[in-house]
């Protein structure tokens, strides 16, 4: 059983030239920092999945660096006292954190101690034919085909799909065989309101002048499923250059000619590999240190990760104001239709319907588009036999747009961003089933139901933590579709994404962590005015001398049914505790105060700041020593996070 | 001078105003001497009133007979009128023209403004020299306050009252003065109480190129130090642009006169150079055509966010010497009107909690601002839309403004007022029916009688039902010291201003609104169960001791 250990390990600060001392620990599972320092005690817990890359740096005089990047953007720099050690964690993650095969994966060894039942409830939390049916499939024109019970016609797709009802089986093997990797038009969100219909595909097999009857009588009979409308939009979500190159190949996209009743849309989505460039950039401009403002903004624009994320969110545009607008139906393809095309569904069914803001119907909304229709989240988030460029942050991407509506319209999802992290976090923990393998059809051979544990009944058994304070489910009602702007400057960049683990960029106070405070506060009013109410009730002759009546005494209940999230805490605030300890241990503050601590003798540094914020850490200038060298350098110029003193 | 010489048509009819996002309104325009009011007799709407001082340019177009002007105002937001009448229109834009750049100060609108509300606190007598020294005394009895300057002759920007070393006698004062811009010489800005600390500012030192010293300057900075203790000299310019300053007259401390000193050079832009940025951000924020790419490369050119960065990583280092190195400041720039203020009252905002309530951030203007000779009147005589060649105009107030607004940001819970009083103080800079921000110093004000014949700002504002709308809900008081983060990802463009007229902010508005709700609930609950427990506690005592039900 491995478990090394290595004392005496320094972790640097990405940013500052803070550090601080402790011992890593590395066992099968995770590699563990635990700060020696008395108070504070921090620990850092990094799971082998999570690790993108390992890197030894040339030795210095202080040890042997060892620089871990990690998928959901944390990067921890450890000094390592001797070589030999460094060498050994370094082999040993190395080997790690490229599992060979499946059983390997965390998720098979991950128990959380739930019976059978308890385990397949989980998994019974999220039913996508339920979904159809809240959708209001089937109906008159569109059934359940069972044409891909097998797995026959397309690997990659669910068993249970929903087509127009005059769609035949001929007609759907036919367009199958005229489609990428037989994926072949389905239906995914159903807009009951104007009976039209989202629909995705893969490219048809076109070349330059192919063409397939059965496929253009699919086109047909999606557009006759829907009497409001005489068309049916196609969305090739690829820029146009792309699809023409891909002609050459023999594939392509619908040639308005052979297809009557369709308006042809390209929507300049960019691929895998360009998106993939894009966050490495991005990633590289944000990890410089005492980076200048200058150089943030034309890194984030030479980055180009806002431009593909407004790219998206103006597709997802686009394809709901054909739905709600026009009361047309919309098809929805990129090549192999499973890394655009679901961004593109995914997030239109999201601005359509508000069941997909609220936490259940979110899980439903990546369950449906995500899971069940392929997109390969084994390949894209790296988690077995890698390719490199195979892997890609399409569905970060989607997260990122839901975050950047989140932020226009603050009442509308049920969910806080922390949500949305933490489901990033778990796509590439690999501790839960849902993510792993490709497709449904290696879902079932994984045999991951009966062997692993559902992510979804993890995040509901805290749905607390993940509660947006200021929701309104009335909102839904006044704002059932989502009307979000795109002017360039309602993008901002996700701080608390890709700047997750690194302290000192993030507010110090929260608005959501003081409101959460509030809801405490609220249930522990409730609770000792029923008390109070109560004993009051055994002096009732007393009452009346009061002047009180006993009817504004009754225990109160919050305006609106809320559930009370604990007061969080993590590297950002909002983020839900860890421990139990932690819990006690704010709920302490809690009932002191911060006058109280505000007396108490200061910790270590003697800094007594606002949630920790702290002047060394954010490194105006380094003043320390420079009186006291003896050399007076002639010139100080302090810079961010540096001082460099020329003599 | 009549103002109707200049108003040749004082009334139109069926005008059609046009604002995004929100519905046109058709009515009567009249241009009165001060304002320019458009209303469309109807009970429900409300009327347009625009006072002329907050015009920044018009702009004037023809389709046929139908004229159409658009007004740009100081406070960014862009209005068009559609005006039917080809004579009517040039009239009333030669009209808006004229008035919106009167000259005189005298003819300006709060010698005019008669208040509809009985002024009960005058704010002009808020926030004298003398009760700010009261409060120094109490803690230190090492500064005395100087009348030297009691006819702004030794210092025309300065007031008649300011705060000096004790040791030191005024006539070492006058010859400091003669050795500083504008005889700006050193004086105190903020004492820590925590540790006794200070932070003085002034004007650059007149050097020159030979090296000129003066030993009254070294004799006054050096009587602020403790025995043995050192300190910092913070100059808001680069060490070029120090050396240069030096060949006209300028300069900088040198090392050699000044040993106990360590000297800090950072770069704030010159006033002059800002005025460009504002114009190349409100540029960019108001073209709804551009691109991502292009949006972000214009944010950049306009490098508005860098001097955002660069201030507040310059008042924060000010601060880090004061409390955490435990050493005396003297920050500078040249003139130490501009960007010596607000590195000074950042750096107060970080490291002083009072600062941070509504009376406290008043005071920390009316001192670090407008007693210390902020030349508001030549800096905000145009915003982001004049087309002339900047004369003295530039954003440094609202920069400061932004600032705060940032650190407002990070520690949300810590400020007493919230986003729109500091977006109120913006608008009242640039255009007001109050005199507060009128004239260029001290001195000038005097002269211009301000506090007989105009209204004080701070008697409108601190009206219990005007102030309401600017408490910031999530305030609990907190006595550290807050240290923001200047990493470019942790700071944001102040959309409350630069997009402020470019968005529908309906949703945020009921957001916000809804946690005032949670918040306000709250607090009733908790003065309910204060209320029961003191009941429960009072039956106790009467009947003994209770068993709990």
């Amino acid at each position: 059983h491995l478990h090394v250990r290595v004392e005496q390990v320094k972790l640097l600060d990405r940013f500052s030239n803070k550090s601080v001392t402790g011992t890593l620990h590395l066992t099968a599972t995770h590699l563990i920092f635990v700060e020696s320092n008395s108070t504070s005690a921090q620990e850092i817990w990094i799971l082998h999945h999570h690790i993108a890359s390992v890197e030894k740096l040339s030795l210095t005089t202080s040890g042997c660096p060892l620089l871990i990047q990690c998928r959901n953007f944390r990067l921890v720099h450890f000094v390592i006292p001797r070589e030999r050690d460094c060498h050994d964690i370094y082999s040993s993650l190395l080997r790690l954190l490229r599992p060979v095969s499946y059983d390997e994966l965390y998720a098979f060894s991950y128990n959380p101690k739930q019976n059978d039942q308890q385990r397949e409830e989980g998994w019974q939390l999220i039913d996508l034919a339920a979904e159809f049916e809240r959708m209001g499939v089937p109906c008159d024109q569109w059934q359940l085909t069972d044409v891909n019970r097998e797995y026959k016609v397309c690997e990659t797709y669910p068993r249970d799909l929903y087509v127009p009802i005059t769609a035949s089986k001929p007609i759907i093997v036919g367009s199958s065989k005229f489609r990428s990797k037989g994926r072949f038009p389905v239906l995914t969100y159903f807009y009951q309101e104007k009976k039209a219909a989202v629909c995705r595909c893969s490219q048809p097999l076109s070349g330059f002048s192919a063409r397939c009857l059965e496929d253009e009588h699919m086109l047909q009979a999606i557009s006759k499923a829907n009497h409001n409308s005489r068309y049916i939009y196609v969305m090739d979500t690829r820029p146009k250059l792309n699809a023409l190159a891909n002609r050459a190949a023999g594939k392509g996209y619908e040639n308005e000619d052979n297809y009557p009743n369709i308006r042809f849309q390209f929507v300049g989505i960019e691929n895998i590999h360009v998106m993939r460039g894009s966050l490495q950039k991005l990633l590289e401009v944000m990890g410089t240190r005492s980076l200048s403002m200058t150089d943030y903004l034309v890194g984030l624009e030479n980055s180009g990760w806002l431009r593909h994320i407004k790219a998206i969110m103006d597709a997802a545009i686009f394809l709901a104001k054909a739905v709600t607008d026009e009361g047309a139906s919309v098809l929805v393809h990129c090549s192999d239709g499973w890394d655009r095309t679901a961004q593109v569904c995914a997030l239109g069914s999201l601005l359509l319907d508000p069941y997909y803001r609220t936490i259940k119907g979110f899980m439903v909304l990546i369950e449906k588009d995500w899971i069940s229709f392929g997109h390969k989240f084994a390949d894209r988030c790296d988690q077995l036999d890698p390719d490199p460029k195979e892997v890609s942050p399409i569905f970060t991407q989607f997260l990122e747009c839901v975050w950047q509506l989140t932020e226009q319209f603050p009442q509308a999802f049920e969910f806080s961003e922390w949500f949305l992290i933490q489901i990033h976090e778990h796509v590439h923990s690999c501790q839960f089933g849902n993510f792993l393998g490709n497709s449904q059809r290696q879902r079932e051979d994984l045999q991951l139901k009966e062997r692993t544990y559902s992510l979804w009944a993890h995040l509901l058994s805290e749905k607390q933590n993940y509660l947006n304070p200021v929701y309104s489910p009335s909102f839904a009602e006044s704002h059932p579709v989502l009307e979000p702007s795109t002017q360039a400057y309602h993008f901002k960049f996700w701080r608390n994404m890709y700047h997750q683990y690194d302290r000192s960029m993030h507010p110090r106070q929260s608005i959501l962590k003081h409101v959460y405070k509030v809801f405490l506060h609220l249930s522990l009013h409730s609770s000792e005015m029923t008390h109070a109410f109560l004993c009051l009730c055994a002096f009732p002759q007393k009452l009346q001398t009061f002047g009180v009546s006993t009817s504004p005494l009754k225990p109160q209940t919050p305006p609106r049914e809320r559930s009370h999230p604990p007061r969080p805490q993590s590297l950002i605030l909002g983020a839900p505790l860890l421990s139990r300890k932690e819990v006690q241990q704010e709920e302490d503050e809690e009932v002191f105060g911060e006058e109280a601590r505000e007396d108490a003798p200061a910790s270590t540094g003697g800094e007594r700041t606002v949630e920790g914020s702290s002047a060394t850490e954010n490194g105006y200038g380094e003043l320390k020593g420079s009186f006291d060298s003896k050399n007076e350098p002639a010139v100080v110029t302090l810079e961010f996070g540096v001082a460099r003193m020329t003599c | 001078m009549e103002f109707a010489e200049l108003i040749k048509t004082p009334r139109v009819d069926g005008v059609v105003l046009h604002r995004p996002f929100m519905p046109t309104v058709e009515g009567t325009l009249c241009l009165t001497g001060h304002h320019l009011i458009l209303s469309s007799r109807q009970d429900n709407t409300e009327e347009l009133w625009l006072l002329h001082a907050n015009i920044d340019s018009i702009e004037k177009r023809f389709v046929g007979s139908l004229g159409t002007i658009i007004v740009k105002c100081k406070d960014l937001r862009v209005i068009q009128l559609d005006i039917p009448g080809m004579e009517e229109c040039l009239n009333i834009a030669s009209s808006i023209e004229a008035l919106s750049t009167l000259d005189s100060v005298s003819l300006m609108y709060p010698f005019f403004y008669r208040p509809l509300f009985e002024v009960i606190e005058d704010g002009w007598q808020l926030f004298v020299p003398e009760e700010a020294f009261k409060d120094l005394e109490s803690m230190t009895d090492e500064w005395r306050l100087s009348e030297v300057n009691k006819d702004f002759s030794v210092c025309p920007s300065y007031p008649s009252l300011l705060t000096v070393p004790k040791d030191i006698d005024d006539e070492s004062l006058c010859k400091a003065a003669s050795f500083r811009h504008g005889g700006r010489f050193p004086v105190l800005s903020y004492y820590h109480k925590k540790n006794g600390m200070v932070m003085m500012r002034a004007a650059q030192p007149l050097t020159g190129t030979n090296g000129r010293r003066c030993k009254e300057d070294e004799k006054l900075i050096n009587a602020t130090l403790c025995a043995g203790k050192r300190g910092y000299i913070i100059d808001t310019r680069t060490i070029a642009v120090a050396q240069q300053a030096k060949a006209r007259g300028g300069g900088f401390e040198q090392e050699a006169n000044y040993p106990q000193w360590r000297r800090i050079h950072k770069a704030i832009e010159r006033s002059n150079v800002l005025q460009e940025g504002l114009i190349k951000l409100v540029e960019a924020c108001n073209d709804q055509s551009h691109s991502m790419d292009r949006w972000l490369s214009k944010l950049e050119a306009s490098n508005w966010q860098s001097n955002v960065k660069e201030i507040l990583t310059t008042a924060c280092l000010a601060a880090q010497c004061i409390d955490r190195e435990g050493a005396s400041v003297l920050v500078h720039g040249t003139e130490g009107t501009d960007s010596t203020l607000q590195v000074t009252s950042l750096a107060q905002i970080i490291l002083d909690p009072a600062c941070r309530t509504i009376r406290g951030f008043e005071a920390l203007i009316e001192r670090e601002w407008l007693q210390a000779g902020h030349p508001f009147q030549q800096r905000c005589a145009q915003s982001a839309y004049s087309n002339g060649k900047p004369r003295s105009e530039a954003p440094v107030f609202l920069l400061f403004l932004d600032c705060v607004w940032q650190i407002l940001r990070q520690f949300p819970c810590s400020f007493q007022f919230n986003e729109n009083f500091l977006i109120m103080l913006f608008e009242h800079a640039y255009a007001s029916q109050f005199g507060t921000f009128l004239g260029n110093s001290v001195a000038e004000r005097l002269k211009l009688l301000l506090s007989q014949k105009t209204v004080s700002l701070w008697s409108w504002v601190n009206r219990p039902q005007e102030l309401e709308r600017f408490l910031n809900p999530l305030y609990e008081p907190n006595n550290l010291v807050i240290w923001p983060s200047v990493a470019p990802q942790s700071l944001l463009l102040w959309e409350g201003v630069f997009l402020r007229w470019n968005r529908s902010t309906k949703c945020l508005d009921e957001a916000y609104q809804e946690m005032v709700h949670i918040i306000e609930y709250n607090k009733e609950l908790q003065n309910k169960v204060n209320s029961l427990r003191r009941q429960l506690a009072q039956l106790e005592t009467e009947d003994g001791p209770l068993q709990t039900p």
